[in-house]
C-alpha cells in the first residue's frame, strides 16, 4: 500500500466590513430587498466608472501588517473577463500581477501542541459578485446585484497545509485574525467569510505536487474539513485504481457529503486579465502604512503569550481565552472585577459560561451573564458567602435572568453556613442517627468519612462551608 | 441666426435681440427641414429643448445668465442623458433610456445650455466614416456623396450644415479631429483626463476623451471651459483648476515655434491636402511664428499599436452589453449562452464585432505578451517621440487627415484601409496629448483640416494658436451652399 | 497571423458572439488582415521598454467610505429586458 501526502492551499474570501462598496458609494448592508443596494456602478450601466474606497485599502493594509507581509507601495487593479449573470460588467475588478499584500505568514497550532508556520502568498482586493436565485421564476433565474461590488480580500495561502485539520486550523486562525482587526464580521452563514480549497495528493516523500482540484465556496469550518477529507479520499482511490486526477473546479454538496465536478464553469477558462484602464495604480505612502500600523490591536498570538505570562494560564487556556478579541476582553474585564483571581475566572469562563453559550449558540457578546455579574459571583465564592458547588446554581439562576449573584443568593437563601455552632449541631444529629457507621469508622474504616460529609451537606442543603464542615467532623469523629 | 457663432449668439441673447426659445425653435426648424437628408441626429429632443430654452430665458430675466445660457447644443449620442435614449448608434442600445446624466451633460445643464438632441455617430464610436451607425450613414454637407468622417460625424455634419451652433464629440483615435477636418469645422480633443468620462459610454478607456466641436476656436474655448474639470466619479480625471480658455485667445504668436513632423508629410498624403497645410503654415509665419522640422519616428507604428490597445479595451468594455440588465435582448433565448451570443451577435454591427474579436484574441492566453504588452511598450515609445519633439517646438502642426472626405461606401469593406485614415490622429490619443483640427482651406471643393498638437494641458495655447489664425482667415466661416 | 474558421469560432465563443456560419470566412479574412497590420509592431525591438498602460502618471485617488447612493431600483429597471420582484431574470442557470 502506497503512502500518500496531502497538499492543500486555501483561498479565503473575506468580505471587508466597509460601509460602502469597493468602487461605488452604495451601501453594503446584508439582507436588503433585491437590487435596492445596487447603484448604477454596481449594475455596470453604460458609462459608469469605478472609484476606489479608501477604507478597503486601509483594511487590506491592516491585514498585511498583521501577518508580517509586505504592503505594496504600488499595486494594480486588473480585469478578469468572463460572462456570468451575477457579474454585471462581464469582468471582475481584481488584482492579478501586483497584489496589495504579499509574502506574509501565520502560525497555527497542531493537535500535538506544536506550532507550524503557514505562508500567505498574497492578499488582494477585489469586488464580490451578485447572487443568482434559483427559485423558480417560470423556469428563469433571478439576479440580485446587492452583493455586487462588496469589497473582498482574497487571502491566498502557500500549499503548506498537509491535512484537512491543518486547513481548518489555518482558516480558524485567519477568521479570528480578521475579526481581531475588525476588518470582517466573519459571518459565515451570510457568506462574509468563505474559502476555496486547492487539494492534491502525491506519494509520500515526492517533491512534485499532484494535479489539484479546486473546491469552491466552502462556507463553514465543518464543510471545509469534510470536503477536503472526501476529496483526498476520492483522489487517492482514483489514482490507486489507475485513474488520473484532472485539474478542475468542484463543488461540495453538503447534503451528500461529497464533491462533484462543475463542468459548466470549467470550459475555456481564459480570463484575459489586463490592467483596468478605468483605475490608476494604487500607490500607498509609507505614512499611510504607519498610520494603519498605529491602529493595530494586540494580535492573538501576542495576547495569548501575555495571558500565559500575566495570568499564569496554561497554553491551552490562554489559547481558548484569546480565540476572539471579545473573549479576551471579557476575560480581562472579569479578572479585574473579580479581584485578580485569574485561574478561577478562566475556569468559570471555559466551564459553565462556555457550556451555556454553546448550548444556546450565543456569542460571548450576547451572554446574558456579563463579566460584572460573573465577577460578582466569584467574589462571593472568595469571601465564603457561597461554596463553589452552590455557585453553579447561582450561575444558572443568573443565566436564567434572575438577577445578579447577591440577589440570587438572597432570594434563594443560598448563603453558606459558617457558624461553627450551627455546623456542630448538624454534625451531632448525623452522628446520632448513624451509630453503626460511627462505630465502623472508629474501628478503622476511614473511607466512611466521605459518607458523613455527604450526609451533613445534604442536611444543610449544600450550604455548609465545606472546609469548616471537614474540620469539625474530623474533630468529632476522632475525638 | 444660424450663421452666428456662440460668442455672437450669446451677445445677441444678452442684448435681447431674440430669446433662447426663438433661437432653439429656429434650429429645430432647420433640423426638421434638412436632417432628413443628412441624418446627423439620432434623436431630436424638441419638447425638452424648448422647455430648457424657456428656463434659460427665465434665468436670463433673473440676471443669472452665463455665456452658454440659452445656447442650443447637440450632444453626441455617446453621452448618457437621463430619460432620453442613449444608443451609441447601436441596435444594442436602441432600447436604452439612460437613467442618469453624464457629467458633461450635467455641466452643460448647469451652464443653462439647451440640448437639441443626440447626434449620429459610428457604432460605439468605432469608425472613421459614420457608416457603422445602426441608424444609417451621415452625409457630408459639403458633398452628400461623401462621408462626414467619424466617429463624431453627426456632430460635425450638424455644425457644418448650421443645424446646431456647436456639439460635443469624443475622440479615441481622431473621432473629433477627423470629422471636424472633413466637415470644415473646428474641434479640440483635450488632454486625457481634462474632461470627465463619467457617463460617456466607453470605447477604449485609456484613450477616450470628450471635447467640443464648433465653428471657431473662440467657441471651443467657451465650451471647453464648461466641460472640463475635476469629477469625483472618474478616477482618471485630473484634479487641476480649469483655466479661462477665452482669456488667452488673443495672445501674440510672434516667436511661436511650430514643429512640422517630417513623417506627417510623406507617402500617403494627398498633394492637394499638403498644399493647403503648407499654405496655412505660411500664414503662421506671417503671424510671426518660426517653423522647425521635427521627427516622430514611430508614427508608422501608431495605427498597429492602436489596433491592439483600443480593441483590447473595447472587448472588455462592451462585455456589459449582455442583454441582462438593459438594452437589446434576443427573442426567445433557449438558454443563458444563447441569450448572450444572440443578443450580442444581433445587437452589435460587423465593425464592433470585429474589434471585439481582435481585442479578445490579443488578450487571450498565449498572445497577451506578443500583442497587448508589445503595444503598451510601443505606446511608451510613441509618447516619448512627442516628448522629444515638443522640447524643440511649442506646437506640432500637420494635416488632420491624409485626404479630404472620401465617398460613402468607398472603404466600408476594407477595415484596414479605413483604419489608415486616422494615421495622423491616432498617436495623439496613445500619448494622451491635446490636439485640434482647424479649417485651413479646400481641396477639390472639400474642406481640409490643419491639426495642431500641443503639450499636456496646453489647451489654452492650442486655442490661442487656432484663434489667431481664424482672425486672419475665413475658412471656418464658410458654409456649404445648400445649407447657408 | 492568419486566422482560420476554427480560430474565429473559438474567439467568437470567448466573446459570446453569435456569428452566422456564412459570415465566418469574411471575418476570418478581415481579422487576419487586421492582425497582419498589427504585426507591423514587430518591426521594433521593445525589450526593456516599460509598458505604458495609461497616458497619465498619476496614482489612484481614494474615496471616503461614505454612502452616497440611494435606492433607484425602479428607475434602473424601468427599461430592463426582463424583471420580476425586483430581480433581473435570465434563462435558468445550471451550476
Amino acid at each position: 500500500m502506497m503512502e500518500w501526502e496531502v497538499v492543500i492551499g486555501l483561498e479565503i474570501h473575506a468580505q471587508l466590513a466597509t460601509k460602502t462598496k469597493i468602487f461605488s458609494g452604495a451601501a453594503t448592508q446584508y439582507g436588503a430587498e433585491p437590487n435596492t443596494q445596487a447603484c448604477a456602478v454596481d449594475l455596470g450601466l453604460p458609462g459608469v466608472l469605478p472609484v476606489l474606497n479608501k477604507e478597503a485599502v486601509r483594511m487590506a493594509a491592516k491585514f498585511g501588517l498583521a501577518i508580517g507581509a509586505t504592503v505594496a507601495e504600488r499595486s494594480v487593479f486588473a480585469r478578469k473577463n468572463y460572462f456570468y449573470p451575477d457579474l454585471p460588467k462581464g469582468y471582475q475588478i481584481s488584482q492579478f500581477e501586483l497584489p496589495v499584500v504579499a509574502c506574509g505568514h501565520l502560525d497555527i497550532e497542531l493537535e500535538d501542541g506544536s506550532t507550524k508556520r503557514i505562508g500567505v502568498t498574497r492578499a488582494h482586493l477585489e469586488e464580490d459578485a451578485g447572487k443568482s436565485l434559483h427559485e423558480d421564476f417560470h423556469g428563469a433565474t433571478g439576479i440580485d446585484l446587492n452583493r455586487a461590488g462588496t469589497p473582498l480580500l482574497e487571502i491566498v495561502s502557500e500549499p503548506d497545509l498537509r491535512s484537512a485539520k491543518e486547513a481548518v486550523a489555518y482558516m480558524k486562525k485567519i477568521h479570528s485574525l480578521v475579526r481581531y482587526l475588525e476588518i470582517c464580521d466573519g459571518n459565515m452563514q451570510e457568506g462574509s467569510f468563505r474559502c476555496d480549497a486547492n487539494v492534491s495528493v502525491m506519494p509520500k516523500g515526492s517533491d512534485t505536487f499532484g494535479t489539484r482540484a479546486e473546491i469552491k465556496n466552502l462556507n463553514s469550518f465543518r464543510f471545509v474539513e469534510r470536503a477536503i477529507e472526501f476529496e483526498i479520499e476520492r483522489q487517492i482511490d482514483l489514482i490507486e485504481e489507475g485513474g488520473k486526477v484532472v485539474q478542475e473546479t468542484r463543488l461540495y454538496d453538503a447534503d451528500k457529503g461529497e464533491t462533484r465536478s462543475m463542468r459548466a464553469k470549467e470550459e475555456a477558462n481564459d480570463y484575459r486579465y489586463f490592467p483596468d484602464p478605468d483605475l490608476l495604480p494604487l500607490e500607498i505612502e509609507p505614512s499611510f502604512i504607519e498610520a494603519v500600523r498605529a491602529t493595530l490591536p494586540e494580535l492573538p498570538d501576542a495576547k495569548k503569550a501575555r495571558f500565559m505570562e500575566q495570568y499564569g494560564l496554561s497554553a491551552y487556556d490562554a489559547g481558548v481565552l484569546t480565540a476572539s478579541r471579545e473573549m479576551g476582553d471579557f476575560y480581562e474585564s472579569l479578572v479585574e472585577q473579580a479581584g485578580g483571581e485569574a485561574k478561577q475566572c478562566a475556569n468559570w469562563m471555559m466551564g459553565d459560561l462556555a457550556a451555556s453559550l454553546n448550548k444556546e449558540n450565543l456569542e460571548i457578546t450576547e451572554s446574558p451573564v456579563s463579566a460584572a455579574m460573573l465577577a460578582g459571583m466569584i467574589k462571593r465564592i472568595l469571601d465564603n458567602t457561597i461554596s463553589g458547588k452552590i455557585a453553579k446554581d447561582v450561575f444558572a439562576a443568573m443565566w436564567a435572568g434572575e438577577g445578579d449573584a447577591d440577589a440570587v443568593i438572597e432570594a434563594k437563601g443560598l448563603k453558606q453556613i459558617t457558624d461553627t455552632g450551627a455546623i456542630e449541631t448538624l454534625i451531632d444529629e448525623i452522628l446520632a442517627a448513624n451509630p453503626e457507621q460511627v462505630a465502623a469508622y472508629r474501628g478503622g474504616k476511614d473511607k466512611l468519612f466521605g459518607f458523613f460529609v455527604g450526609q451533613a451537606m445534604k442536611a444543610s442543603k449544600g450550604k455548609a462551608n465545606p472546609a469548616q464542615l471537614n474540620e469539625l467532623l474530623k474533630a468529632k469523629l476522632d475525638g | 441666426m444660424h450663421n452666428k457663432t456662440i460668442a455672437e449668439l450669446s451677445a445677441a441673447l444678452a442684448a435681447g435681440e431674440f430669446t433662447s426659445v426663438e433661437l432653439t425653435q429656429h434650429f429645430l426648424d432647420r433640423i426638421a427641414k434638412y436632417d432628413g437628408e443628412l441624418n446627423s441626429f439620432i434623436t431630436v429632443t424638441a419638447e425638452q429643448a424648448l422647455a430648457q430654452a424657456a428656463a434659460a430665458d427665465a434665468r436670463r430675466a433673473r440676471g443669472e445668465a452665463g455665456p452658454l445660457t440659452g445656447i442650443p447644443l447637440a450632444q453626441k449620442d455617446i453621452f448618457c442623458t437621463d430619460g432620453v435614449r442613449t444608443s451609441c448608434a447601436s441596435k444594442m442600445l436602441d432600447p436604452f433610456i439612460a437613467p442618469y446624466d453624464a457629467t458633461v451633460i450635467a455641466k452643460f445643464q448647469e451652464a443653462g445650455a439647451v440640448m437639441l438632441g443626440k447626434t449620429n455617430m459610428d457604432e460605439f464610436a468605432m469608425g472613421s466614416s459614420n457608416e457603422t451607425s445602426f441608424y444609417g450613414p451621415v452625409k457630408n454637407p459639403w458633398d452628400t456623396n461623401a462621408v462626414p468622417g467619424g466617429s463624431s460625424g453627426g456632430s460635425a455634419a450638424a455644425i457644418a450644415a448650421r443645424l446646431a451652433p456647436a456639439a460635443t464629440g469624443t475622440d479615441t483615435g481622431g473621432s473629433i479631429r477627423q470629422p471636424a477636418a472633413l466637415c470644415g469645422i473646428t474641434g479640440i480633443k483635450p488632454t486625457y483626463g481634462r474632461v470627465s468620462r463619467y457617463g460617456m459610454i466607453a470605447f477604449a478607456s485609456s484613450l477616450d476623451q470628450a471635447g467640443p466641436m464648433a465653428r471657431t476656436a473662440e467657441d471651443c474655448a467657451l465650451l471647453l471651459g464648461a466641460m472640463a474639470g475635476f469629477d469625483t466619479r472618474d478616477s482618471t480625471c485630473v484634479d487641476m483648476p480649469v483655466p479661462d480658455y477665452s482669456a488667452e485667445l488673443n495672445n501674440d504668436l510672434s516667436g511661436l515655434k511650430i514643429g512640422l513632423p517630417k513623417e506627417y508629410f510623406g507617402e500617403g498624403l494627398d498633394p492637394a491636402v499638403k498644399a493647403v497645410i503648407m499654405a496655412a503654415v505660411e500664414q503662421y509665419k506671417a503671424l510671426g511664428a518660426e517653423v522647425v522640422e521635427v521627427s516622430l519616428p514611430n508614427t508608422h507604428l501608431a495605427v498597429p499599436t492602436y489596433y491592439v490597445v483600443a480593441p483590447a479595451e473595447c472587448s472588455s468594455n462592451l462585455s456589459r452589453m449582455d442583454g441582462v440588465r438593459f438594452g437589446y435582448r434576443c427573442e426567445n433565448p433557449k438558454d443563458l449562452e444563447d441569450l448572450y451570443k444572440r443578443s450580442r451577435g444581433e445587437g452589435f454591427g460587423d465593425e464592433v464585432k470585429r474589434r471585439i474579436m481582435v481585442g479578445t484574441y490579443a488578450l487571450s492566453a498565449g498572445y497577451y505578451d506578443a500583442y497587448y504588452l508589445k503595444a503598451q511598450q510601443l505606446r511608451h515609445l510613441i509618447a516619448d517621440d512627442f516628448k522629444a519633439a515638443l522640447e524643440q517646438c511649442d506646437v506640432i502642426m500637420g494635416p488632420t487627415s491624409p485626404t479630404t472626405a472620401f465617398n460613402i461606401g468607398e472603404k466600408k469593406d476594407d477595415p484596414v484601409a479605413m483604419y489608415l485614415a486616422d494615421i495622423y490622429t491616432i498617436a495623439v490619443n496613445l500619448a494622451g496629448l491635446p490636439g485640434m483640427s482647424v479649417p485651413a482651406g479646400f481641396a477639390d471643393g472639400k474642406p481640409v483640416g490643419l491639426q495642431i498638437i500641443g503639450n499636456y494641458f496646453a489647451e489654452a495655447r492650442l486655442l490661442n494658436v487656432a484663434h489667431k489664425y481664424q482672425q486672419v482667415t475665413d475658412w471656418h466661416a464658410r458654409a456649404p451652399e445648400a445649407f447657408a | 497571423m492568419a486566422l482560420d474558421r476554427s480560430d474565429v469560432a473559438k474567439i467568437a465563443h470567448l466573446a459570446r458572439l453569435a456569428i452566422d456560419e456564412e459570415a465566418v470566412p469574411t471575418y476570418a479574412q478581415n481579422l487576419s488582415n487586421i492582425l497582419e497590420l498589427v504585426e507591423q509592431m514587430n518591426q521594433i525591438d521593445t525589450s526593456g521598454v516599460t509598458p505604458m498602460a495609461h497616458p497619465l502618471h498619476m496614482a489612484q485617488r481614494l474615496r471616503e467610505d461614505v454612502v452616497s447612493e440611494v435606492n433607484q431600483r425602479e428607475h434602473f429597471q424601468a427599461h430592463a429586458p426582463s424583471t420580476e420582484a425586483g430581480l433581473f431574470l435570465v434563462p435558468k442557470v445550471i451550476e
